[in-house]
């Protein structure tokens, strides 16, 4: 074996070195896709809370998207899916493309016809280049092994055919088009609200159908099997926000309370999984379109109805407003900044449903600890030590008082709320 | 709601008697005070316990518990205890819809400050109704919760709850002060494992070798237990507990 010539060692070195090079220049563009898509992931876990899919595909208390939740609807329950990464149980062996096929048309890798409880009608408007970045962020996630549980619907609605009339007639496949004769901010807004906010899936009426009727779309409605209001957007007689200002609505979304209410129940979820997380000029988008959503129903003010029930029961309401609210909410109604909403002008407690103020006085409720107001006050409960009838008589009081333009209740529509769903 | 009657026709008042006007100028004099003290407290100030109304409203604004039975003292607990609770009802472990309603989203942090400030409170102890049960079963009360049953693997309450059953901080209740029918529910719901607690412990598997014998007289005799002397926990580490807690339930 001869010793190697100089030349030859020369190019061996320069061998190595070019070697050297191109390992690090591999590395270097290795740790650029790396940076990308740890920002598309990072990009993705904010749409995916914009979307708050946490929320339907965790089972409390168990492991975050392992699906799993049951979700009684009129039709039977419904259980969500995993879709954390796990490759047998969840969506490990998905591609971006499969992803895309249930958000933007509701088909799932096998053909099967997704039933809408997964809200793909207001899903089909999110983009290709988000839907990508929300699927490579449940790439990312931890796997949960949890096998998906068989849905238990009654009959008819067990067969997935009829899925194929229920999308004729309420689902319309397409990504979200930008109005131009809108701002970018408003058009923002409109992506959020109609998209991943899938604020349409509660705050529309559903029929017996399941369907959202576009035409009454934001027109508020019973949210089923819960018995919570979701109250109309669009109305300025229910939670319509045509005069609030747009502090008090980002206050409201962000925070969770507001100087004009706070969020409670299902909407508190909502706050509490999703809109807290979004940046400030998301919500600010979403306030700058929800109020400039087109008044709708009835907008002149009511006849204040004087009911005999009224009558009767105005003056025992007032005696236990004085004793037992006017503490917080103050003597004529006035509430006092975040922490005690106003009752004067309420919308939320005069609206023609009465099941919010009735579950609330019944139950209480702390609204949801967010970033920007991590300690609520909490509203104490009083079903514990109000009869049905001192209940019905302090709610026709704050709906009547202080030129409040709600209707008077009964102690029936008590009793009938004592045994609804706490959550 | 208690109405008071303030007489305001004369006339009326005078065919009643002088007494009963004095009477009614009392109640009414009584009411106005009433109603300006309400007016002077609002608003209420900024205090934890101005936030956590919708706590107070059935435990007490110490946490002294009420007469309702299932209305628990929280006073005095240890926090790490009253902490394990708050989260197991958030995250619905342990089931009571009124309270899995009211703290489903509320964060970890204002969960521990709560905790924190029931624990701290030094407040009277309730007198509890006389449990309506006989000398027998209470001396069988008397005999489980302070020396067990060896033969039945059954260790005595004060064994973890500590000799005076103030509990032990920081994840060990405290067992006075409570009503039988609270105690008994919540051996009964840990036995049938509808009770589940934030951290794992051995109540599972102790209330399995409990009778319902067992539970009446324990829970009887608990609640005739006077006030102890000192309501504060034992300190952390100063019990060897009779058993080892930990993962037991895993086992």
């Amino acid at each position: 074996m001869s010793k190697p010539s100089t030349e030859h060692r020369r190019q061996r070195i320069a061998a190595s070195r070019s070697i050297l090079c191109l390992a690090f220049g591999l590395f270097a563009v290795a740790q650029g896709a790396h940076g990308q898509e740890a920002s598309t992931i990072a990009e993705g876990q904010y749409l995916a809370r914009a979307g708050d899919c946490i929320a339907c595909h965790s089972d409390p208390g168990g492991k975050p998207f392992g699906g799993a939740r049951a979700m009684a609807t009129p039709f039977g329950t419904l259980y969500s899916s995993n879709i954390s990464s796990d490759r047998q149980t969840g969506l490990g062996d998905w591609t971006a493309n499969d992803f895309y096929a249930v958000m933007h048309d509701g088909h799932t890798r096998s053909g099967a016809i997704l039933y809408p409880a997964m809200p793909y009608a207001a899903y089909t408007k999110v983009t290709r280049a988000d839907s990508d970045a929300i699927f490579a962020y449940l790439q990312s996630v931890a796997p949960v092994h949890q096998p998906n549980h068989d849905q238990d619907l009654r009959f008819p609605y067990n067969n997935r055919q009829l899925l194929v009339g229920w999308r004729t007639l309420y689902f319309k496949e397409g990504e979200y088009q930008p109005d131009p004769s809108k701002s970018a901010e408003w058009n923002r807004g409109a992506y959020l609200v109609e998209g991943l906010g899938h604020c349409s899936m509660c705050h529309t009426a559903i029929n017996a159908l399941g369907g959202s009727s576009e035409s009454a779309k934001f027109q508020g409605g019973l949210i089923p099997m819960q018995d919570w209001y979701a109250p109309s957007l669009t109305s300025n007689r229910e939670a319509g926000l045509g005069d609030w200002s747009i502090k008090d609505i980002t206050d409201l979304l962000q925070a969770g309370v507001s100087a004009r209410g706070a969020v409670y129940g299902p909407m508190a979820e909502v706050v509490y999984n999703s809109l807290q997380y979004l940046s400030d000029a998301d919500v600010q988008a979403m306030a700058v379109y929800l109020k400039s959503l087109p008044p709708s129903g009835d907008t002149s003010a009511p006849t204040v109805t004087q009911t005999e029930e009224k009558n009767r029961l105005y003056p025992l309401g007032s005696k236990i407003y004085a004793a037992e609210c006017a503490m917080c909410h103050g003597p004529h109604g006035e509430g006092k900044g975040w922490d005690f909403p106003p009752l004067a002008g309420n919308q939320s407690i005069q609206m023609t449903s009465s099941v919010n103020p009735i579950r609330m006085v019944l139950n209480g409720g702390y609204p949801p600890g967010t970033g920007r107001n991590p300690r609520p006050y909490g509203m104490p409960p009083f079903a514990q030590s109000l009869s049905d009838e001192e209940v019905a008589a302090v709610v026709t009081f704050i709906r009547t008082a202080w030129n409040n333009h709600g209707t008077a209740i009964t102690a029936k529509d008590i009793s009938a709320l004592r045994t609804a769903p706490l959550n | 709601m208690k109405t008071v009657d303030c007489c305001t026709d004369i006339e009326y008042c005078n065919g009643r008697g002088l007494h009963r006007i004095l009477m009614a100028v009392a109640l009414c004099v009584m009411a106005f005070q009433a109603h300006a003290q309400s007016s002077s407290t609002y608003p209420l100030p900024d205090t934890i316990d101005s936030r956590i109304q919708a706590c107070t409203a059935c435990h007490g604004v110490q946490g002294q518990g009420t007469r309702d039975d299932y209305f628990p003292r929280l006073a005095g607990k240890p926090a790490g205890y009253l902490y394990n609770q708050l989260i197991a009802f958030r995250d619905g472990q342990r089931k009571y819809p009124p309270m899995n309603y009211l703290l489903a989203y509320l964060p970890d942090t204002y969960l521990q400050e709560i905790a924190g400030y029931f624990a701290a409170q030094r407040t009277p102890f309730p007198a509890l109704p006389k449990p309506d049960v006989s000398p027998q079963v209470l001396a069988l009360g008397k005999q489980l919760v302070f020396k067990g049953d060896n033969a039945r693997h059954i260790p005595a309450c004060s064994a973890c709850h500590g000799a005076s059953l103030t509990g032990v901080s920081p994840d060990i209740p405290g067992l006075l002060g409570l009503h039988s029918k609270y105690i008994s529910a919540q051996l009964g719901a840990t036995r049938y494992g509808t009770r589940v607690g934030g951290k794992t412990n051995c109540m599972r598997s102790l209330t399995t070798k409990l009778s319902e014998a067992d539970i009446t007289a324990v829970s009887a005799y608990l609640s005739s237990l006077p006030a102890p002397l000192d309501p504060a926990p034992a300190p952390a580490g100063s019990l060897k507990l009779a058993l080892t807690c930990e993962g037991a339930e895993t086992k």
